[in-house]
C-alpha cells in the first residue's frame, strides 16, 4: 500500500470519527466546539514551522511562513482561551440561596 | 536524528489522540473544560516536537511570530464581548485558512525553485488546500464584515450572479489543473490565487445574516480541509487528522443547520434567501392586540410556565442580563421559566446558549426545539423575544411559504402568547407572520432590553404589594 493511499485511509477514517463524536455533542455546546475544532486545526503551525525555521528556506518562504506562524498561533491562544472562557459560564442550577 | 525517528512520530499520535479526546469530551458540559486542557496538551506536545526536529534551525522568526500572534490573541480572548463571538469565529476562520494557504504557496514555490519537486499526489493536494484556504479566507473576511455590521447585512443580488460564481469557480479549478499537471507555469499561481480569493468574496456577497449560522459552519469545515491537505502535502498524518475533524465538525454544524431551515446546502448558497418576498411582504392592515409592560407583568407573574424563545434581536438589544433578572423573579415565585431555543436562533451555532449561560441561566433550563414542543401546549405563557421566522406558523401551514416546512418551535400552541418587537415590520426574511394576528397573541412593542427591564420593574412591584 502507498504512502499516498495509507494517508487517504487516515483522513476517511478520521473524518468518520468526526462525524460520530460531533454527533454526541449538544447544540448546547455548539459554539465553544466550533471555537475548539478552530484552535485545533491551528496546528497546521506545525506546517509553518517547518517552512519558517528551515535552513536555507528562501525570503519569500520566510515572509509566508512567518505570517502563517503568526495567524496559527493567534488562533492557537485566543481559539483555547476562549473556549475555557465560553464553558465556565455554563453553570447548573446554582443552589437554593436565601 | 534519533530524535526524529522514534519520539517524533509517538509525539504526533499523542497528539492527535489528545484532540480526538478533546472533541469527545466537548458532549456534556461537565467533561468540557478537560477537553480544553487536553486539546492543549496535544497542541503543545505537537508544537514542541516539531521544534526539535532536526531541519529546524532557525528559530528566531518562529519566537517572534508567535509572540505577535499570542499578543494579539490573548487580549482578543479576554476582552472580547460575548456578543462578539460570531464575528471572532468568523476571524479565526480566515486566520487559520489564510496561514494554511500561505503555507501551500511557500511549499509551492519551494518545490518549483530549490527543490525536491512536489509528487502529482502532492500537487493535487496542495492545490485543493490552497483554493479552499485563500477562498475561505475572503469568504470568513466578508462575514466577518456582515457581522460586524461593516458590510450591509441584506443579501447583495444581480442578474447572472450564480453563473459569475460558478465561471469564477471553474476557472479557479481549471488553472488549479493546469498547474497540477505541470507546476514549471509559475506565473499561473499568482492568477489562481487571484481568482480563488475572489471567488470567496462573490460566495458571500449573496448572504444575508439569517443564514449565516450555515455559512459560518461551511467556512469551519473549508478552513479544516485546507489544513488536512496540508498533512497530504507535509506527509504529516496528524495534520490530517486534525484537520478531518476540523473539516468534519464543521460539515456536520451545516448539515443540522440546513434541516433546522428545511433547506438544502445549495440553496442556501446560491438561493439568496428573503431576496423576493421583501417586495411582495404583505402591507394589508390586519387587527392584532398589544399590551403595556404592566400587562405583561401580571400575566407573567400569574402563569406556572412561561417559555421565552429567544432570537438575534435580543443578542442586538444584549437583553440576556436583563431576562436573567426576570428569571430569578418568576421563579422565585414559583413560576416555572425555560428557555426554547432553536438551532438557528442567532448568527451561528449555539449564539443564543452562550449569550444566556454568560448571563447566569443555568444550563438546564435551555431546551432544544425537538424536546420543548411537545410541552408547548401546557404552556401559559411563550415569550418571544428578538426572534421571528423560527416562530412563524406559516412554515407550518402554507406549503408556498418561502419557509414552508422549515421546522419551528411551537409558540402559537401556548395559552398566551407575548411577542417583543420594536413595530409590526415583517422580519429580516420579509415574511409576514401568523403569529402576531393570532387572538391570543400580545404585541409589546419596544427595545428587547428596556421592555424587559420594564417588566422586572413591574415584577418587582407586585411583589412588594403582595
Amino acid at each position: 500500500m502507498g504512502a499516498y493511499e495509507f494517508d487517504l485511509w487516515v483522513f476517511m477514517l478520521a473524518a468518520f470519527l468526526g462525524f460520530q463524536l460531533i454527533r454526541g455533542v449538544s447544540p448546547l455546546l455548539h459554539t465553544p466546539l466550533m471555537s475548539l475544532t478552530n484552535a485545533i486545526s491551528a496546528i497546521a503551525v506545525v506546517g509553518a514551522i517547518l517552512i519558517t525555521g528551515e535552513k536555507d528556506a528562501s525570503t519569500l518562504s520566510r515572509v509566508l511562513g512567518f505570517s502563517a506562524v503568526l495567524l496559527a498561533a493567534l488562533n492557537v491562544v485566543s481559539g483555547y482561551l476562549i473556549t475555557d472562557r465560553m464553558l465556565k459560564m455554563f453553570k447548573k442550577r446554582e443552589p437554593e440561596k436565601k | 536524528m534519533k530524535l526524529d525517528d522514534t519520539l517524533l512520530p509517538i509525539l504526533y499520535m499523542l497528539a492527535a489522540m489528545s484532540f480526538i479526546m478533546a472533541i469527545k469530551w466537548m458532549n456534556s458540559p461537565s467533561t468540557a473544560r478537560r477537553g480544553v486542557i487536553i486539546g492543549e496538551i496535544g497542541m503543545l506536545l505537537a508544537v514542541v516536537g516539531t521544534l526539535l526536529r532536526f531541519e529546524v534551525v532557525n528559530y528566531q522568526w518562529i519566537f517572534i511570530a508567535f509572540f505577535i500572534g499570542s499578543a494579539i490573541g490573548v487580549p482578543i480572548a479576554y476582552i472580547m464581548p460575548m456578543t462578539a463571538v460570531p464575528q471572532r469565529t468568523a476571524f479565526s476562520h480566515a486566520c487559520g485558512a489564510l496561514a494554511s494557504a500561505l503555507i501551500g504557496t511557500a511549499e509551492f514555490y519551494k518545490g518549483v525553485q530549490q527543490g525536491p519537486p512536489l509528487t502529482k499526489v502532492e500537487m493535487i493536494a496542495l492545490i485543493v488546500e490552497t483554493l479552499l484556504g485563500f477562498l475561505t479566507f475572503t469568504a470568513s473576511m466578508m462575514a466577518f464584515g456582515k457581522l460586524q455590521e461593516i458590510l450591509p447585512q441584506r443579501p447583495i443580488t444581480y442578474k447572472g450572479q450564480n453563473f459569475v460564481n460558478l465561471g469564477v469557480f471553474a476557472a479557479a479549478v481549471i488553472i488549479g489543473l493546469a498547474l497540477i499537471t505541470n507546476p514549471e507555469q509559475t506565473m499561473l499561481f499568482p492568477i489562481f490565487t487571484a481568482l480563488a480569493l475572489l471567488f470567496g468574496v462573490l460566495l458571500i456577497i449573496p448572504i444575508g445574516g439569517a443564514d449565516m449560522p450555515t455559512v459560518i459552519a461551511l467556512l469551519n469545515s473549508y478552513a479544516g480541509l485546507s489544513a488536512s491537505a496540508m498533512g497530504f502535502v507535509l506527509n504529516n498524518r496528524m495534520l490530517i487528522v486534525a484537520g478531518a475533524l476540523d473539516g468534519s465538525s464543521g460539515f456536520i454544524l451545516a448539515i443540522i443547520m440546513c434541516k433546522a431551515m428545511n433547506r438544502s446546502f445549495s440553496n442556501v448558497l446560491f438561493g439568496a434567501f428573503g431576496q423576493l418576498q421583501t417586495s411582495t411582504a404583505a402591507t394589508s392592515e390586519r387587527p392584532y392586540h398589544s399590551a403595556s409592560a404592566e400587562e405583561a407583568a401580571q400575566i407573567l407573574d400569574s402563569a406556572r410556565t412561561v417559555v421565552v424563545i429567544p432570537g438575534y434581536g435580543m443578542a442586538v438589544a444584549q437583553a440576556q442580563h436583563k431576562l436573567k433578572e426576570m428569571f430569578d423573579l418568576l421563579s422565585k415565585r414559583g413560576v416555572n421559566v425555560e428557555f426554547a431555543i432553536h438551532p438557528v436562533a442567532g448568527r451561528m451555532p449555539g449564539h443564543m446558549n452562550v449569550l444566556l449561560a454568560e448571563a447566569d441561566v443555568p444550563y438546564d433550563k435551555l431546551r432544544e426545539m425537538d424536546d420543548i414542543n411537545p410541552e408547548m401546549p401546557m404552556a401559559d405563557v411563550a415569550l418571544i423575544i428578538g426572534a421571528n421566522d423560527v416562530v412563524n406558523p406559516v412554515a407550518e401551514t402554507d406549503p408556498k411559504s418561502p419557509i414552508a416546512g422549515m421546522p419551528i418551535i411551537q409558540a402559537y400552541k401556548a395559552r398566551t402568547v407575548m411577542v417583543i418587537k420594536r413595530s409590526m415590520n415583517p422580519g429580516f426574511a420579509g415574511i409576514d407572520n401568523d403569529l402576531y394576528y393570532m387572538p391570543n397573541t400580545l404585541m409589546l412593542f419596544g427595545d428587547a432590553k428596556s421592555f424587559v427591564s420594564s417588566i422586572v420593574k413591574e415584577l418587582a412591584a407586585v411583589g412588594r404589594a403582595a
